[in-house]
């Protein structure tokens, strides 16, 4: 077992966060809004080549944060692309981050919808 | 001293609730780091299941949605993020917190205006900007002659 891989998605993955948490301390930004920027900047990052290396070097740490999301929109994409053109610039993203997509959907609702009002104790 | 709205403002936020930053931030990176390390259990595990690296990334990426929305069911998500902040807000558990999180709230007010529609308040835009950002680089892709077919 490589030790190191958990290693370097721990500090990856948790300085992520820390820099979003100065965002958060520091500027007007909600956390709906840091979601956002962190989801497109991900798509923006993965399309300058930029996030790959990142992913390979972290792996559950660049994935896991939001930013992992964009980048699965943008490989998709990407990929989509390379296969079909024009179509795969609509198809590719929502593909490459379908499982994430329906499953915070299905899950949401699901969990929603047995949740026991919170107790005011 | 000259002061204007502005700088008292800035002046105002330095001074009255010390916000411990550093405290903040070492908080948000031990539970932000633990959270990815159990993204990376999760995925270790679905590729020793003989999932390829994609795939897995996926099925973790499901799994951590579940888990996330399961914790926040039980309220034991808004515990952590009490202290986690962006810790917990940013991996992909917390767009599942914040899926569940206001469709919970809103129960009362029905299966379709209530738990339906406000299952969006936070992911509506978080897929509406990442999956235009998406066309966009797509169509980019296109037009730079990245495409295969038709």
């Amino acid at each position: 077992m490589n030790w190191m891989e958990y290693v370097n998605a721990f500090w990856v993955g948790g300085a992520i966060c820390a820099i979003c948490q100065v965002f958060i301390d520091r500027t007007k930004l909600t956390p709906a809004r840091i979601l956002v920027s962190l989801v497109v900047l991900g798509v923006a990052l993965q399309a300058l080549g930029l996030y790959q290396p990142v992913v390979d070097y972290a792996g559950a740490g660049a994935t896991i944060p939001l930013l992992g999301f964009g980048y699965s929109l943008a490989k998709g994409v990407a990929k989509a692309v390379a296969e079909t053109g024009l179509l795969g610039a609509f198809t590719g993203g929502v593909t490459g981050a379908a499982g994430g997509i329906a499953a915070a959907i299905v899950f949401g609702c699901l969990f929603a919808l047995i949740a026991r009002p919170k107790s005011r104790s | 001293m000259k002061l204007d709205k502005q700088s008292y403002q800035r002046l105002l936020e330095q001074k009255s609730p010390p916000s411990p930053l550093p405290l903040d931030c070492l908080k948000a990176f031990l539970f932000g780091g633990a959270i990815c390390t159990v993204g990376e259990t999760v995925s270790n595990f679905w590729q020793w299941r003989g999932l390829e690296t994609t795939d897995a990334a996926a099925a973790t990426s499901i799994t951590m949605v579940f888990l996330g929305a399961l914790l926040t069911c039980l309220h034991l998500y808004e515990k952590m993020a009490k202290h986690a902040g962006a810790g917990t807000i940013v991996p992909i558990t917390g767009f599942a917190n914040s899926i569940v999180s206001p469709a919970m709230e809103f129960k009362s007010e029905g299966l379709v205006l209530g738990v339906g529609a406000k299952l969006f308040v936070i992911a509506g835009p978080v897929l509406t900007y990442g999956i235009s950002a998406s066309v966009i680089y797509g169509l980019i892709l296109v037009l730079l002659g990245g495409g295969g077919g038709a």
